[in-house]
């Protein structure tokens, strides 16, 4: 068998063979019974050479609307955003993305550095003491943060806004399955969290109040007043943040939040049909020892250099396996790196500008729908989300829209039946007002 | 700070330089206190770092350089399945109509990448033998917890409450004890046996009618494969069990024998180890989990499927486990997996299992002499040495590791599996060839000798890398995770 990832040549094979003191490979499986043994060909497709295949795939994307092509609405949960070109140039650094988890800390300073600087950017972004390497995505954070909720406060009920992106609390509600912790949902009104029914709802019981910010509407939470109502029950506020919000936006740890969650995928991070994104997990510090996966710490070499270790393993499955608090292992530390490329490049000045700029774009599309008559509900406190009543069902909408080359926003009845024909619409900086005004003369051409 | 180390970004950084290039704000300027209260409008900034694009790229670079990867050089990482990275599987994820699709446009906007996610679910399902595959899970552990998940549910649904009970082989990875514990289970350890496999006895001592699952790897993590594997299905079935499969070590039986026909009812796949993720430094993997038609009920939503000649995401999956994961998976990674199997066929991942067991048998078989041999059978895709003989000798296992380093290899595994005292735990791959494996065993048999002539060169070891051993434990007592800014931490510590 020729292959080009196989360098095995008969020779070798036959010298290591004798070596082994063995005939055939065939002998080496010989452990296996005969009875499991697999002894035809797998019925799959056969290999293909390297330009066909490239051919074949490519066939394939080209079956799916995309936003390079098209000027894309669609956010709630994943953004087009500025991404930087370098951001691919360093993550194509294969001695960053071959490599694994940096447990031989003297050759794998480079990938350690570059999370303590991940973790540090985000600590900076969410006003938070300390932050992990990493998470899956923003969802499973959200989940471990209210599993380390309830083993913190040893209570069995979790308190989640309406407001939170649908597909966050349903994961939150299968970890918190797993460990026989309740989920109740606080309804919303006007698009925020109901701070009336929350002070009816929490109790002595409740290990946490979680909600979003800005929530999956777009609107900005009183999340002072929430971490206060929390905190009077001996609960934690727990707080899912888009971090690029947050070069606007309050800190969580400056409003109260224990935990700060969220997706670094709006830095630097390709859409790609909903991951690999990257979840972050930010604490106060008395939650350190708690923290699931992996951290980096500074230390130094007996001659004084500094340099970076996995730290606080003690918490890890590695260590503490069946009384672990989180089975995480592998993270998303390649989506880290590009995260922090693009924090990077954004820097001091740049993610203030670019928060800005959802902020104006979306308050230009917010007057732009109104003046033409159509409704944007919720308000007035919008991020770079808008809930737009269009009149007719968003499904023939956004046919409507992708014929002008536009993928248009998210159907909300698709979650909320008493918002149907309602849209969530995004619009970020990458937007052009020329994009926005021809989103709106759709609307009108449809209704005309 | 000492002349040797490495910037942090944030020591680049000065005020009035940018690295960013920005649309032209092209609608008017807006009053940001107009939309949003006094309160949440920020009023210190981030301290991020401003620094030019050319400065980033310097400092990356050298970050990398300090950064050892499979293209850099040998990586035998037991358990990992440190392989080759195939180059396509890169631009296969980075084509736009992959990269940059939206997970909640309209099906009808995505019939190719649904297609490519219900493709590899057909080969994993074939791969396994499994009837059912979900591509949800985004790493092994999640795969675990996943698989768990739905077994729990199995047992519910079945009026089954009493089975709190998880087995695991005291040989198992961590991850599965702790899958365990965040999927509502206790977990019961069993015991090996003088062959390095479970003991059989002591697993029908441990089962019951509490039993929910056994959760196995196979080969286990010394390489071996459980041969009494059908008894043991046998015994959990017989209780009313389930057979949980970690696949973490599927390099080693591909088309030589498959899960599902060995009696296992769930089987995680790492697709970052066997098929060519990659690993990224730590992430992101995927963890797909393949299931039999009794458990296929209970499988995370939404269930990707071909009706007719489309492709469809069903919701409608009344006893499943829920969302273990927003959207549909880590698609970038696997759709690199796919890839990698589209690129190899049937044969190709054929000779991959055979050339994988080859090397690892020749390694152990020229190593054999030099360091003790706990498990004296021939061994699948890797084996584990102990060093307990040259730790007589006053050079322990992680001495060699890190001598290891001057020689320009990544380390194997060390300490792990635990039943074996100073483990080696040494897995080479299909993709290195008998000249790279042959130069590693040299530096072996040379590190083992310098055990008996030298030690201090290996106790003092690493003596060629941008650094020396770090001290973890002040990293853990006096954790310092972030940089500040004002009272650097590093002054403290450099003399």
């Amino acid at each position: 068998m020729k292959h080009r990832y196989l360098p095995m040549t008969e020779q070798d094979q036959k010298d290591m063979l004798e070596t082994i003191g063995v005939s055939s490979i065939d002998e080496l499986f010989s452990d296996i019974p005969e009875k499991v043994r697999f002894k035809g060909e797998y019925q799959i497709k056969p290999a293909k050479s390297e330009t066909s295949l490239l051919k074949e795939l490519g066939r394939l994307a080209a079956k799916n609307i995309n936003a390079q092509d098209y000027a894309s609405f669609l956010g709630a949960g994943v953004y087009d955003h500025y991404r930087p070109i370098i951001v691919d140039h360093v993550i194509s650094r294969s001695e960053f993305y071959t490599a694994y988890t940096p447990y031989q800390p003297e050759i794998s300073q480079g990938e350690l550095q570059a999370i303590f600087e991940f973790q540090t950017m985000i600590c900076e972004l969410t006003g938070m003491e300390l932050a992990n390497s990493s998470m899956y995505d923003g969802g499973t954070s959200l989940a471990e943060a209210g599993t380390l909720a309830a083993g913190h406060t040893r209570r069995k009920k979790l308190l989640v806004s309406a407001t939170v992106h649908n597909e966050s609390r349903a994961v939150v509600k299968s970890y918190a399955d797993g460990q026989y912790i309740d989920v109740v949902t606080i309804p919303h009104t006007n698009g925020v969290t109901d701070i009336d029914k929350l002070k009816e709802m929490i109790d002595d019981e409740t290990a946490a109040v979680l909600v979003q910010y800005p929530n999956f509407y777009g609107q900005v939470e009183d999340l002072q007043v929430i971490s206060d109502i929390a905190h009077e029950h001996g609960a934690l506020s727990i707080v899912s943040a888009n971090p690029l919000a947050l070069g606007l936006l309050t800190p969580p740890g400056a409003l109260g939040a224990d935990i700060t969650v969220g997706d670094a995928q709006p830095f630097g991070i390709a859409e790609s049909f909903g991951g690999p994104h990257c979840g972050y997990f930010a604490v106060s510090k008395k939650l350190m020892r708690k923290v699931p996966g992996r951290l980096v710490g500074e230390t130094n070499d007996d001659q004084g250099r500094r340099g970076y270790v996995l730290t606080l393993q003690a918490r890890e499955q590695h260590i503490r396996r069946d009384k672990a608090t989180s089975n995480i292992c592998s993270n998303q530390a390649l989506n880290a790196l590009a995260a922090s490329v693009a924090m990077t490049a954004l820097g001091k000045e740049g993610i203030k500008e670019i928060a800005y700029q959802n902020i104006a774009k979306t308050a230009y599309a917010k007057q732009a729908f109104e003046k033409a008559g159509f409704e944007v509900k919720f308000g007035p406190a919008h991020f770079n989300e808008l809930v737009v009543n269009c009149k007719s069902p968003i499904k023939d909408v956004n046919k409507r829209l992708l014929e002008q080359g536009i993928i248009g926003g998210y159907d909300l009845s698709l979650v909320d039946e008493s918002l149907a024909n309602h849209a969530l619409i995004a619009v970020t900086e990458q937007r052009t007002k020329e994009e926005i005004d021809a989103y709106v003369q759709e609307l009108e051409a449809i209704h005309a | 700070m000492h002349k040797d180390n490495q910037s942090l970004i944030f020591e680049l950084s000065k005020p009035g330089r940018i690295g960013y290039s920005l649309p032209e704000l092209d609608v008017p300027e807006v009053d940001v206190s107009s939309i949003l209260s006094q309160g949440v409008i920020r009023t210190e900034d981030a301290e991020l770092p401003e620094v030019s694009e050319l400065d980033i790229m310097r400092h990356y670079t050298a970050l990398s350089n300090r950064n050892h990867g499979v293209d850099t050089g040998f990586y035998p990482l037991g358990s990992c399945t440190m392989k080759y990275n195939p180059k396509i599987n890169e631009a296969v994820a980075r084509f736009p109509g992959f990269a940059r699709v939206h997970p909640l446009q309209d099906e009808s906007t995505v019939q190719g990448a649904l297609e490519v996610v219900y493709d590899l679910q057909q080969h994993l399902a074939e791969i396994t033998g499994m009837p059912q595959v979900t591509l949800q899970p985004a790493a092994g552990a999640h795969g675990e917890w996943t698989a768990l998940m739905m077994i729990r549910a199995f047992h519910e649904a079945n009026g089954d409450t009493q089975r709190t009970k998880v087995l695991v082989p005291d040989s198992a990875h961590g991850t599965n004890p702790a899958s365990a514990t965040v999927a509502g289970f206790d977990t019961v350890t069993v015991k090996s046996n003088e062959k390095g496999l479970v003991d059989l006895e002591d697993l029908k001592l441990k089962v019951g009618p509490d039993t929910a699952a056994l959760m196995l790897t196979n080969p286990n993590t010394l390489g071996l494969f459980e041969e009494d594997i059908l008894e043991m299905a046998a015994v959990v079935h017989g209780v009313g069990g389930k057979l949980y499969y970690d696949g973490a070590n599927l390099n080693a039986v591909m088309s030589k024998a498959r899960p599902g026909d060995m009696g296992f009812d769930a089987v995680h796949l790492n697709l970052h180890k066997t098929f060519t993720g990659p690993h990224g430094g730590g992430g992101p993997g995927s963890g797909p989990v393949g299931v039999t038609d009794e458990l296929a009920a209970f499988m995370p939503k939404p269930v990707v499927q071909k009706v007719d000649d489309r492709f469809v995401l069903n919701y409608d999956v009344p006893q499943s486990i829920g969302r273990v994961k927003p959207y549909y998976g880590n698609f970038g990674i696997y759709l690199r997996a796919y890839t990698y199997i589209r690129s190899m066929g049937p044969d190709g991942l054929k000779a991959v299992t055979e050339y994988a067991v080859l090397n690892a048998n020749y390694m152990m078989r020229r190593l054999e002499p030099y360091f003790d041999l706990p498990y004296t059978q021939h061994c699948k895709h890797e084996f584990v040495l102990s060093g307990r003989r040259q730790k007589k000798l006053g050079a322990r296992t992680l001495d060699m590791a890190k001598r290891l380093l001057d020689f320009g290899y990544h380390p194997p595994t060390i300490y792990f599996p635990l039943n074996v005292e100073e483990a080696i735990m040494i897995e080479p791959t299909e993709t290195e060839s008998k000249e790279t494996l042959d130069n590693f065993i040299e530096a072996m048999i040379q590190i083992a000798k310098e055990v008996e002539e030298n030690p201090e060169i290996v106790q003092e070891a690493p003596h060629t890398t941008v650094i020396g051993r770090l001290d973890e434990t002040k990293a853990a007592r006096k954790p310092v995770l972030r940089y500040i800014k004002e009272q650097s931490p590093v002054e403290e510590t450099v003399q």
